[in-house]
């Protein structure tokens, strides 16, 4: 099995998330990232667990700057062979599915992991655009998945229940828990992951079509109104004329 | 957690699943001068502490219980002898690397630090400096998988802070020796499958000797009541005409620079060791004071509570600044012993301090086990007094920097 895992960077989960004055970008000050846990836990485990059943290799792809080495070295550190970054600012998903694209269709991966959603923008759009620049198909929200012969039997979370697909590689599939278990890098694999190749390369032109204009946050949460027990007639009056909700 | 503050008491089960929500805390963007590695061994440790040591350790310290099942587990993520290079079982790192490892450990608990301390920087340490090839080849990558545990044992019920003065000795007896003598508080030797003893020779000349478990003569019983790092296992070792093969000498150090050597390494960490027990206690202080309303307000916003926050956190700050010193100085090769003195004292002490503001503003909460403080708090009093004492630490600055001699 020849892999590529998509690793991207997201704030810390304990993060206070703010808006530059304009509203029109994300507020990075002071802001500590990790790599993304969907990523990190359930894609790149369940992409070594498949190497060291069955041989193959791992590569991780970053697009992003420099900045970005210290989370594709802990991807090493967890165990993938090599990795490449893209040397560019992801500005949108679909410059980021392009790069990965165009990286991927030169070099015959057999399967391309990545997680459901990277828990900032959550927009869960980049694997479905790689699936489909690449022309292969696309298994998202998969929370298991074995190799049985020349095929992967998926089994993916849907509204209510779970759907089990059979599907022959290549394709992309998006990792949902369940996945795999996360695994924390020991020191020994730190150090080696300092002499596995980083290769940085640089980014194809993609103008994405669709443009961010305004981000702003939910409304602050108004006061709590107590309302007495025995009173059933003022619940049912504010429900209706103030929170509009009866 | 709050439910808790209005007089319902904790039950174990309910402590123990508590969660670990420590935070981040660097005031004075301290990372900028750390290397990726660093801040990767720090994340994984951490990361291996939220996930298997604050779970369960209120648990094993209530019942003074050491979670021996964590040696596997320090030895995997690589705690023991992680400066050491790999070919002897160590990781290899460099000693900033090996101060953040156990910063992390005793944010969990010192405990748990003081097991991989004493495993890799007294038991593995000596063996690698001191010990021929064939010993390092036989002990060293069992003692760093953890297949073997190790304890070192310098101090004696009648030397403590006087260890030149040991009574322990050795007499050569052909292809062995026949050492006699026992040695007190010894760190995880109940459970040791070997020590390293110093012992003094006929030529009145301190040696180290790796002491099997099995060997005729020899025993280690627990030393019990301990109200102080409860997780970690303490004992004597008793040796009575144990006959120790010549083999089993370490060939390579002769008088107190043995064991000074490995305390030096030892005490090294555990000055970075301390400042991850104040940052937990800063840490839970912290939260508590923004959480906890008194007079209609939260605490945190009283000067007395700022007072102590801030004081800690200016502190905490200092004392990280001298681990990343002394840790740049020992990647070079140029820490002396006296600096490692002045930060083990240092940060040592601050720690207590802070632990002991943090219990304040925890109020009544702050003795129960529904917090990590006042387990810090009694860890820290062992701390100040192993390894060198608070006192002994302030005569070798005074010693250092007088050129005259106060211990005798
Ligand atoms: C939990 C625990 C684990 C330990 N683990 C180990 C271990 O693994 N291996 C090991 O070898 N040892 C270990 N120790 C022993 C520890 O290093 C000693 O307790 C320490 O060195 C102090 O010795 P002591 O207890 O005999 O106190 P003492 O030396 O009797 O000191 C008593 C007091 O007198 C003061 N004092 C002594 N001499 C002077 C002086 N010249 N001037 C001024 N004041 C002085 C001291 O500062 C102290 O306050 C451990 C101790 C504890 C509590």
């Amino acid at each position: 099995m020849k892999s590529l895992v998509c690793v991207s960077k997201t704030p810390d989960t304990t993060t206070k998330i703010a808006f530059t004055d304009d509203g029109k970008a994300f507020n990075t000050q002071g802001v500590q990232y990790i790599m993304n846990p969907y990523d990190e836990w359930y894609a790149l485990v369940r992409a070594l667990e498949l190497k060291e059943a069955r041989g193959g290799t791992v590569t991780l792809i970053n697009v992003g700057p420099a900045e970005n080495d210290t989370i594709i070295r802990k991807g090493l550190a967890i165990g993938a062979d090599e990795a490449v970054r893209v040397d560019a600012e992801p500005k949108s998903a679909f410059f980021v599915a392009r790069q990965i694209a165009h990286y991927a269709r030169e070099q015959d991966y057999d399967l391309v992991f990545l997680g459901k959603e990277t828990i900032d923008y959550n927009g869960s759009e980049v694997g479905a655009m790689v699936a489909e620049m690449l022309g292969v198909p696309f298994l998202s929200y998969a929370s298991h998945m074995e190799m049985e012969g020349d095929t992967a039997v998926v089994s993916r979370d849907i509204e209510g229940g779970t759907e089990t697909v059979e599907v022959k590689p290549p394709f992309v599939i998006s990792a949902a828990k369940g996945l795999a278990e996360q695994r924390i890098p020991n020191m020994r694999g730190i150090m080696m992951a300092k002499r596995k190749p980083l290769n940085v390369i640089e980014p194809v032109e993609a103008e994405d079509p669709a443009v961010a204009v305004h981000y702003e946050l939910p409304p602050e949460k108004g006061d709590v109104k107590l309302i007495d027990p025995e009173n059933m007639d003022e619940l049912v009056r504010l429900l209706h004329e103030e929170a509009k909700v009866i | 957690m709050h439910k808790n503050a209005n007089g319902s008491t904790a039950t174990a089960s309910e402590v123990s699943s508590r969660e670990d929500r420590f935070q981040h805390h660097d005031y004075y963007l301290l990372d900028d001068l750390l290397e990726s590695d660093h801040l990767l061994a720090r994340e994984s440790v951490r990361a291996w502490v939220k996930r298997e040591v604050s779970p369960i350790i209120e648990d094993y310290a209530n019942r003074a219980e050491c979670p021996t099942h964590l040696f596997r587990g320090l030895a995997e993520i690589g705690a023991f002898g992680p400066s050491l290079p790999a070919e002897y079982g160590g990781g290899g790192m460099d000693e900033i690397a090996y101060g953040v490892i156990m910063q992390e450990l005793e944010r969990g608990d010192s405990g748990i630090r003081s097991m991989a301390s004493v495993q890799g920087s007294l038991v593995m340490y000596p063996i690698f400096a001191f010990g021929s090839e064939a010993q390092k080849k036989k002990y060293l990558p069992k003692l760093g998988s953890g297949e073997l545990i190790g304890c070192f044992g310098l101090t004696e019920p009648d030397h403590g802070s006087n260890p030149s003065g040991m009574a322990t000795h050795i007499v050569d007896d052909g292809d062995a020796y026949i050492l006699n003598g026992s040695k007190m508080w010894i760190t995880n030797s109940p459970l040791a499958d070997l020590a390293v003893v110093w012992a003094r020779a006929e030529d009145g000349k301190v040696r180290g000797l790796i002491v099997e478990k099995d060997m005729k003569g020899f025993s280690a019983p627990e030393i019990k009541g301990k109200w102080s790092l409860r997780a970690s296992i303490t004992g004597e070792l008793v040796f009575e005409d144990v006959r120790v093969p010549k083999a089993n000498l370490l060939p390579e150090v002769k008088g107190m620079r043995g064991p000074l050597s490995c305390l030096n390494k030892a005490r090294y960490g555990i000055a970075w060791g301390a400042v991850g027990a104040a940052l937990d206690c800063y840490d839970s202080a912290l939260r508590y004071a923004q959480e906890r309303t008194q007079f209609g307000k939260p605490i945190a916003q009283f000067q007395l509570q700022q007072k102590k926050l801030a004081e800690m956190i200016t502190e905490i700050t200092k004392a990280q600044l001298l681990v990343w010193r002394l840790g740049s100085l020992a990647n070079a090769g140029k820490a002396t012993p006296a600096q490692i003195s002045m930060a083990k004292r240092n940060n040592v002490h601050m720690a207590l301090q802070v632990a002991r503001e943090a219990r304040q503003i925890h109020g009544g909460m702050g003795i129960t086990n529904e917090y990590p403080v006042m387990r810090h708090l009694m860890n820290l009093e062992t701390v100040l007094t192993y390894e060198g004492t608070h006192d002994i630490h302030l005569l070798i600055t005074g010693l250092d920097i007088t050129g005259l001699n106060a211990f005798v």
